[in-house]
């Protein structure tokens, strides 16, 4: 019953969706206010209906109701409650309903908070927004319907797959669609500029906290499942340029172009068919990436039950949201008009080339992606493209714009001066290429690439960090009052400034671990040990431990540094209750220097096992990193500029009394 | 209008034609390096319960079927059925028991039933390497020769029984002088 009225509900979003997708666009081109003022309410009706279908479905499967296909096929009676409740969205009907929660749910934010939205504005972006929610729903009720029931009904359900129950993996999926679907948001904006044929500053306010918000999130699900896999594959391992992780790059990387771009737009009303297209092009990735997921069309380690007539139809609806957005792009965006110029030399240039190099950096980790497919489809050849590509490629377009990232915000708008530039960052600089210089000098092996890494994220912390120091404390300030300018700062610039140093403590992080981790591989019996990265790792047992749904081999190892013992390592390898899986939970023990990280293998059959252990520095300040890139965009997004004003187009900009913020 | 605003959409536009004809092709079919070769070398003992073990030699005389299985396999549960209705038509299936207990695999066929000719305990998995198994179920026709013409990766469904494995075994059984 429950599930009938989820399912109604999904039918009644799609009605109200179709109203919301032509009724206000109508209204607002013909200049109907009656019709305008529809979208709104329509917005919340569709997202309440979709909040009624999510919680239907996470009833069924907090019940167990294995009369609901869905919840068969990847629930369990026996699952803890929390993985029953992510479970709804652990497959592909129940994942579709939350980005259709999500996307709703965005939509009823611009309703709600756009109140000083240009009506006519808010109209098309939420007839847009109810393009796509249509799309969706159609995709759902008719290829992928969450409450399809099933007779007779089953016992019990077949989802206890122990690989998927794990915090890390559960909770990543709702940040990764939060960001993703966020994107939509840029997106709609962008084709009601479109249809309008007006891109000012204030439109590009409005874009700029969603897309920063979108941002945040997917950085934030990118992370966790970079973290996961990490703790939970046992090989140490965190990015694989696997085509579903790729999938979930490249959003990421054209959104941070479009974040960066649209500030060009707010500032100085430039670069704004460039920006439309990055907003276009950023969600068209999102929902390639569900393409690749969804259709069957690459294989990868992560995908879903794939489906070629699911596939067919996202392809249909990816021709017509990309397609369609692309064409009216050609159509009309030649009206833009192109705001003020500015030398190569300039904070927008900088800005420029940050935006070419990422998308030239996006473009390669596409092409990577699909190259086996566009062979396949040429040749018939079978071929995968694996890290070497990703790194041989992916990395020499990065390093130009970590090194850019210091000198770009320190620019003046317009036209700037380098050998000024060169007086600000010489302490930077001179930071920077002494811990190079130490590095190489004191830590033996090291090679010039470790050196470069170590060089750029050393420019890059003290880089973004110091002129925010500086202009805090300025000249002969007294410390109370330097911390009081400190905090008066814009949010923006302390946001920033947060973000690019947290990209400086990422590639660090990187460097310092791909250059210097240690690996060991050892048949070990009790009472042996073996040495890794300066630790001593002695095996004393291996014991049986009964856990709630398997049995473990847990070895217990004492690990000493120097001759002092700490906490023993602990790892296990779990062998699941009716089921032959087994997966491996590596004892990672955390140190100021890196994790040391140990995985129990096979036994040998003559009272050994095979150990493997690594010692992997500085690993941790990578999740740091990531963590304070988002903490920076969370900063930023407080800022009152995104707040306050931003949405009158009468006065923009000039006299505003707002600080030029960087 | 400047020509440069037509190049996403081109660029988007053969995009969508690369992805139109990957829907088309299949990527996780791989394609098995066993087709056309002799099924590998092998004799097992029968499941415990059974009496009749299965060599490389059983499999030669006329068109078999070999069906990679275990008791800890949900999917084999539900493809399992279809095994005792083929088996009604005269067509042998073989079963492989893989990596399974033998006091689990004689429980599982004595309470579903044992659609199988002949059985072959594979203990630890020896055999199944030698087929190329990496996921169970998994299917294979074979000819009279001895010799692998068909590979079904998963679990068989209805369709799955009526389009692909009948036809081939039909086709193979016709090839017979």
């Amino acid at each position: 019953m429950i599930a009938e009225l989820g399912h109604f509900a999904l039918i009644v979003a799609l009605v109200v969706a179709l109203v919301q997708a032509t009724v206000p666009l109508i209204g607002a081109q013909r200049g109907n206010d009656a019709w305008v003022a529809v979208a709104q309410p329509a917005a919340y009706a569709q997202f309440l209906m979709a909040v009624v279908a999510f919680f239907a479905l996470m009833h069924a499967f907090v019940q167990s109701d294995f009369s609901v296909l869905a919840v068969f096929q990847s629930s369990h009676s026996l699952k803890p409650l929390l993985y029953k409740v992510t479970g709804v969205w652990g497959n592909h009907e129940g994942s579709l309903l939350l980005w259709i929660l999500i996307l709703s749910g965005f939509g009823a934010a611009v309703a709600a908070f756009g109140r000083n939205l240009p009506p006519q504005l808010k109209a098309r972006v939420l007839a847009v927004q109810a393009m796509i929610g249509v799309g969706f729903l159609l995709f759902i009720l008719f290829t992928s319907n969450p409450f399809e029931r099933i007779f007779p009904v089953p016992q019990e359900g077949q989802g206890l797959n122990p690989l998927l129950q794990d915090p890390g993996l559960a909770i990543h999926p709702p940040f990764l669609y939060l960001g993703y679907v966020g994107f939509s948001m840029a997106f709609s904006f962008a084709v009601a500029a479109l249809i309008e044929g007006r891109v000012d500053p204030a439109w590009a306010r409005w874009v700029r906290p969603w897309t920063l918000a979108a941002w945040c999130f997917l950085s934030i699900g990118i992370t966790l499942g970079s973290w996961w896999a990490y703790y939970e594959l046992g090989w140490g391992g965190f990015w694989f340029w696997d085509p579903v992780e790729n999938a979930s790059f490249m959003p990421w990387l054209a959104g941070t172009a479009l974040l960066h771009s649209a500030i060009v737009v707010e500032r100085r009303d430039t670069l704004k068919a460039w920006t439309i297209l990055l907003a276009i092009l950023t969600f068209s990735l999102s929902l390639m990436g569900t393409f690749i997921v969804r259709s069957g069309v690459l294989t990868s380690v992560h995908a879903f039950a794939t489906d070629p007539a699911r596939g067919l139809f996202i392809l249909g609806f990816l021709v017509f949201v990309v397609g369609g957005s692309l064409t009216l792009f050609a159509a009309r965006a030649s009206a833009l008009k192109p705001g003020g110029l500015f030398a190569p030399i300039s904070r927008e240039g900088a800005l420029l080339l940050n935006n070419l190099l990422l998308a030239t950096a996006c473009a390669t980790v596409f092409l990577g992606t699909l190259y086996p497919l566009l062979l396949d489809a040429v040749s018939g050849d079978k071929v995968s493209v694996g890290p070497p590509f990703f790194n041989a490629t992916f990395i020499p377009i990065m390093f130009p714009v970590l090194v850019a990232m210091v000198i770009g915000p320190l620019l003046p708008w317009k036209r700037g001066d380098l050998s000024g530039m060169v007086q600000r960052l010489r302490g930077a600089f001179l930071i920077a290429a002494s811990a190079g210089l130490i590095t190489y000098a004191m830590v033996s092996g090291t090679s010039l690439v470790a050196v470069a890494g170590i060089v750029v994220s050393v420019w890059l912390i003290v880089g973004s960090l110091m002129p925010l120091v500086e202009r805090a404390i300025g000249r002969g300030a007294s410390l109370q009052h330097s911390a009081g300018r400190a905090l008066a700062l814009p949010r923006s610039a302390i946001g920033m400034a947060f973000a690019h140093a947290g990209v400086g403590f990422f590639v660090l992080g990187l460097t310092v671990l791909l250059s210097f981790q240690t690996e060991k591989d050892q048949v070990l019996r009790a009472g042996q040990s073996m040495e890794v990265g300066g630790f001593t790792v002695t095996l004393r047992r291996v014991e049986s431990v009964p856990g709630p749904n398997y049995v473990a081999q847990r070895g217990i190892f004492d690990v000493s540094k120097n001759g002092t013992l700490r906490e023993p390592a602990l790892p296990e390898k779990r062998t699941y209750v009716g089921s032959p899986m087994v997966t491996t939970e590596a004892a990672i023990e955390p140190t100021l220097w890196g994790d040391l990280y140990v995985v129990l293998g096979d036994a040998d059959g003559a009272g050994g096992y095979a150990v493997r252990a690594y010692f992997k520095p500085f690993v941790h300040w990578m999740w740091f990193g990531a963590a304070f890139m988002v903490f920076g965009g969370v900063v930023s997004l407080s800022d009152r500029r995104h707040r306050v004003g931003a949405p009158r187009r009468a006065k923009v900009d000039a006299g505003s009394g707002l600080k030029p913020a960087v | 209008m400047r020509p440069g605003v037509v190049v996403p959409l081109a660029v988007f536009a053969v995009i969508a034609v690369a992805l139109g004809i990957g829907l088309q092709l299949k990527p996780s079919e791989i394609p098995s390096a066993l087709i056309g070769r002799p099924a590998p070398e092998f004799a097992l003992d029968p499941v415990q319960g059974t009496d009749k073990g299965l060599s490389s030699a059983d499999l030669k005389g006329q068109v078999s079927i070999v069906n990679v299985f275990a008791s800890w396999c949900v999917p084999c549960r539900v493809e399992h059925p279809l095994w005792e209705e083929v088996a009604k038509t005269g067509v042998p299936v073989y079963g492989i028991n893989y990596k399974d207990k033998p006091q689990s695999a004689a429980a599982w066929l004595a309470s579903l039933g044992n659609p199988y000719a002949r059985t072959g305990a594979d203990l630890n998995g020896r055999v199944g390497i030698d087929f190329g198994v990496y996921g169970v179920p998994e299917t294979f026709v074979v000819d009279a020769n001895g010799v692998i013409q068909l590979k079904f990766i998963g679990p068989v469904d209805r369709n799955a029984l009526e389009t692909q494995i009948l036809p081939k075994v039909r086709e193979l059984q016709a090839r017979k002088p």
